[in-house]
C-alpha cells in the first residue's frame, strides 16, 4: 500500500516538476510548483517527518509560493515569454550535465557507498518516546541544535532589512 | 517499506529537472523556483536518510534549509524588482551589466 502511494506520488510530483521547468508562462510554472511543494509534503508524511510536512506547506506552499505569485503579477511578467533562447548550445550542455549528475549519483546509491552509523531506536520509537514528532523535533532544536536555531534568528532579521532596502524606491535627488 | 535508494533515485531526478531548468529558462523568476526545487530535492533525501539512520538530526537540519530558504526567496524577488526596475526586464540574457 505504502508502496503504491509512494510511485504513484512520485510520478505526480516530476511530472509536475517538468512542468515547472517547460512551461511558457510562469504564472503556470508557480502553480506547477505548488503541486509539487504539496506531494514534498507527502513524502514527509510517509517518512513518518510529520512536522516537517507541516512546515512545508506551511512556509513553501503557503508563504513562498504567495511571494512568487506576488513578484510575478507585480512585474508583469505573466504573460508567455520567448523560450528558444540566445545561445543554442545552453540547452545541449544543460542536458548532458544532468545525465553526468544522473549517473554520478545513480553510481552512488547503487553500489550503497553512503556510511553512517545508525540511531539504536526507529523514528517511529523517538517520535513515540517523546509523544510526537514535534515534541522530539523540539527537544533536538533547543539543545544540540540551539545555536544554529540562534544563527538563523540572525540570518531572517538580516533578510528582511535587506529585502527591504534592495525593494524600496529610490528617494530622487 | 520503501527502500531508501527510491528516495534517493527520485531526489536526483528532481534535483537534475531543478539544474536543467536553471540552465535552460531565461526568465530569472522561473531560474528561482527552479532553485527553490533543487533546495526540496535534497530537503527530501535528508529526510529519508533521517529515516533509514534512526536519526532526527537530518529533519532538524531540513527545518533550517527551509529557514534558509525562506530568508533567500526574500532577498532574491528584492534583487528581482531591484533589477526590473532599472533594466526594465528580467530575461538574464539582457541583464549583462558585468559583461565584459
Amino acid at each position: 500500500m505504502e508502496g503504491i502511494i509512494f510511485y504513484i506520488i512520485a510520478l505526480v510530483t516530476i511530472v509536475a516538476a517538468l512542468r515547472v521547468v517547460m512551461g511558457r508562462n510562469a504564472v503556470h510554472s508557480a502553480l506547477w510548483l505548488v503541486l509539487v511543494f504539496f506531494c514534498f509534503g507527502a513524502f514527509y508524511v510517509l517518512l513518518q517527518a510529520e512536522f516537517v510536512a507541516a512546515i512545508q506547506v506551511i512556509v513553501y506552499a503557503g508563504a513562498i509560493m504567495v511571494l512568487f505569485l506576488f513578484v510575478i503579477m507585480l512585474l508583469r511578467v505573466d504573460r508567455p515569454e520567448e523560450l528558444p533562447p540566445k545561445h543554442r548550445s545552453q540547452r545541449v550542455v544543460g542536458v548532458l550535465l544532468g545525465i553526468a549528475l544522473l549517473i554520478g549519483v545513480g553510481v552512488t546509491v547503487a553500489v550503497d557507498l553512503l556510511p553512517g552509523k545508525s540511531g539504536e531506536k526507529s523514528i517511529e520509537a523517538l517520535n513515540t518516546l517523546s509523544g510526537g514528532n514535534t515534541q522530539a523535533l523540539a527537544e533536538k532544536l533547543f539543545t544540540d541544535y540551539l545555536l544554529h536555531f540562534e544563527a538563523t534568528s540572525a540570518l531572517l532579521l538580516a533578510a528582511i532589512v535587506g529585502a527591504v532596502i534592495l525593494a524600496k524606491r529610490k528617494e530622487e535627488k | 517499506m520503501i527502500p531508501l535508494s527510491h528516495y534517493l533515485g527520485l531526489s536526483v531526478i528532481l534535483f537534475t529537472i531543478g539544474l536543467l531548468g536553471v540552465v535552460i529558462r531565461r526568465n530569472a523568476i522561473v531560474i528561482f523556483m527552479c532553485i527553490e526545487l533543487m533546495l526540496n530535492a535534497v530537503n527530501l533525501s535528508f529526510v529519508a536518510i533521517a529515516r533509514s539512520l534512526s536519526s532526527l538530526d537530518g529533519q532538524v537540519i531540513v527545518l533550517l534549509v527551509m529557514t534558509v530558504a525562506a530568508a533567500e526567496a526574500a532577498v532574491g524577488l528584492a534583487i528581482i524588482i531591484s533589477i526590473f526596475r532599472t533594466k526594465g526586464t528580467i530575461n538574464v540574457d539582457e541583464i549583462n551589466l558585468l559583461k565584459w
